[in-house]
């Protein structure tokens, strides 16, 4: 457990008292790409909505870089270096593309070091460059979600949280995407990310767990749950 | 003809101040989806303060706006954090009941304190000094007040275009969860744009102070033009404020002149609910 960068023990999450989340414990280790999968409904937005602080779980904690974060409100996590990438992108739609990418470095006040990253993820993503003073809302779909991402890196975060990235894009994007994300990773930022297309996620992942109905039922290397017969029976129709 | 130009200028003049009046009434709205009830309030408890500073310490509105200005942002961040902030994502009515009932308060502490009279600064520094061009007269103060609350106007806008906190106040505006997950403080943002609607409103009745008697009522009619300018220049919108702000100015004046003083705002209404029944969203609303 101590090697973890991130570690969330036994988290109980409720709606208005309904609860939706029954003690999931997870771990992130620093270098990993770790996915989520399971199918809509199963808690895995809920889990990451809670690791981002938007929520706080009503029982268990949740430990980054050993510090106890599970009551820290979601603006201060950016500041211990998570960035979150919610569902369904959440662009700031009336904003400029290069105003987005500003606010995603809200945080950090020194004018050289956000052009700087503003370069890095223009080289990361080329089209935002040219789409740079373009409305956010009038993106195509991919774009969009291209330019969530590279906010969500605007803070250089030790762990990026992906929720979805799929949601939306035809599959030949997903593929790309998901490329890039390998690409990031490599870089060295710590992955964690969330998805329906089982699959997809789990070719790129180190590890992997399976959410069902708010429990983790599976877990393991994601070579393990690529093989495993219930993964490829409940997930992959195979 | 020059009678024409001079009803115009009159109407544009005051457009401009009551463009400012309505930033901050609209810039609440748009950002919180709040209704200030207590704005007017605000602008009178702005000229109350002006008032006593130029009668009791001699300082004059072409100074004393500054104090206004400030203790109308205090008296703003105050009421969010005290009243606004405790009845957000309850009811849908409730912030607008409360800020209904601090402005109960407000009018009736002055009218306590203050008594009901109407109390007008004499000399000030631009009292009774005009501009004359030809036929055409415009009185100093007016001009002031109205080029003043027009460069605030623009700083405002400015400020929420062009800098990252702008931005940051949009963003909170269009999505607060995803604000706060860029390391916005929302609840810190929402203090500082109650603060600066009341700034906006506090300098406007500081400046007004210069040419306009005060007493408890006064803020009540500017309150309500603001909201006929806030719905009719859509929401959160500054261009749109001002565009709308000017249009009433324009309407009030040449009602005023042309058919009778006491048909100016039965003009001013009248517009307002064309506008609404043809486009509910407002002339320039998204």
């Amino acid at each position: 457990m101590s090697d973890a960068m991130l570690s969330v023990n036994q988290i109980h999450c409720a709606y208005d008292s309904v609860p939706v989340i029954h003690g999931i414990s997870l771990e992130v280790k620093e270098g990993e790409i770790v996915a989520i999968v399971g199918a809509n409904g199963a808690g895995k937005s809920t889990t990451m909505r809670t690791i981002a602080g938007l929520m706080h779980p009503v029982k268990g904690n949740i430990n980054f870089l050993g510090e106890d974060v599970t009551q820290t409100p979601s603006y201060a996590m950016i500041t211990k270096g998570i960035s979150f990438v919610p569902e369904g992108r959440r662009l700031f739609s009336k904003l400029t593309v290069r105003e987005n990418l500003e606010l995603g470095s809200y945080i950090e006040k020194n004018r050289a070091v956000i052009d700087e990253r503003l370069e890095e993820v223009f080289s990361l993503f080329p089209i935002l460059k040219k789409r740079e003073n373009q409305v956010a809302e009038t993106m195509s779909g991919g774009e969009q979600q291209m330019c969530a991402i590279a906010r969500g890196l605007m803070s250089r975060p030790k762990l990026l949280m992906l929720d979805e990235l799929s949601l939306g894009l035809m599959p030949s994007l997903v593929e790309k995407v998901l490329e890039t994300v390998v690409e990031i990773n490599r870089k060295g930022t710590t992955i964690l990310l969330v998805e329906q297309m089982v699959q997809e996620a789990l070719e790129i992942a180190s590890r992997g767990y399976v959410i069902q109905t708010g429990r983790i039922v599976q877990e393991g290397s994601a070579r393990d749950l690529l093989e495993s017969d219930s993964v490829r029976k409940a997930y992959m129709g195979l | 003809m020059s009678t024409f130009v001079q009803v115009m200028l009159d109407g544009l003049l005051a457009g401009m101040l009551y463009a400012l009046v309505a930033a901050g009434l609209s810039l609440i709205w748009g950002v919180m989806d709040v209704i200030n009830f207590a704005h007017g309030e605000f602008l009178m408890v702005a000229m109350y303060l002006s008032y006593w500073l130029g009668f009791l310490a001699h300082v004059d509105p072409i100074v004393s706006w500054v104090a206004s200005g400030a203790f109308v942002f205090i008296l703003g961040a105050l009421t969010y954090r005290f009243i606004v902030s405790r009845c957000i994502g309850k009811a849908a009515m409730a912030p607008l009941l409360a800020t209904f009932g601090l402005s109960m308060f407000l009018k009736n502490f002055c009218l306590n304190r203050f008594s009901p009279n109407f109390r007008i600064l004499q000399t000030t520094v631009l009292e009774g000094k005009k501009i004359i061009l030809g036929d055409i007269v415009i009185g100093l103060p007016q001009l002031v007040t109205g080029l003043f609350s027009l460069a605030i106007l623009f700083a405002l806008y400015f400020l929420m275009k062009k800098t990252r906190l702008g931005w940051a106040i949009q963003a909170t505006a269009m999505d607060r969860e995803a604000a706060e997950l860029m390391g916005i403080n929302t609840d810190r943002i929402y203090l500082l744009v109650f603060g600066l609607g009341g700034a906006c409103v506090g300098i406007a009745g500081g400046l007004l102070t210069s040419y306009l008697a005060v007493h408890p009522e006064v803020g009540a009619l500017f309150g309500l033009i603001a909201f006929l300018i806030v719905a009719m220049g859509g929401f959160g919108s500054i261009p749109g404020a001002l565009a709308a702000a000017i249009l009433i100015g324009l309407v009030e004046a040449l009602a005023g002149f042309y058919i009778a003083p006491v048909f100016k705002y039965v003009a001013v209404f009248a517009m307002y609910l064309a506008v609404i029944m043809i486009r509910p969203k407002g002339l320039f609303g998204w």
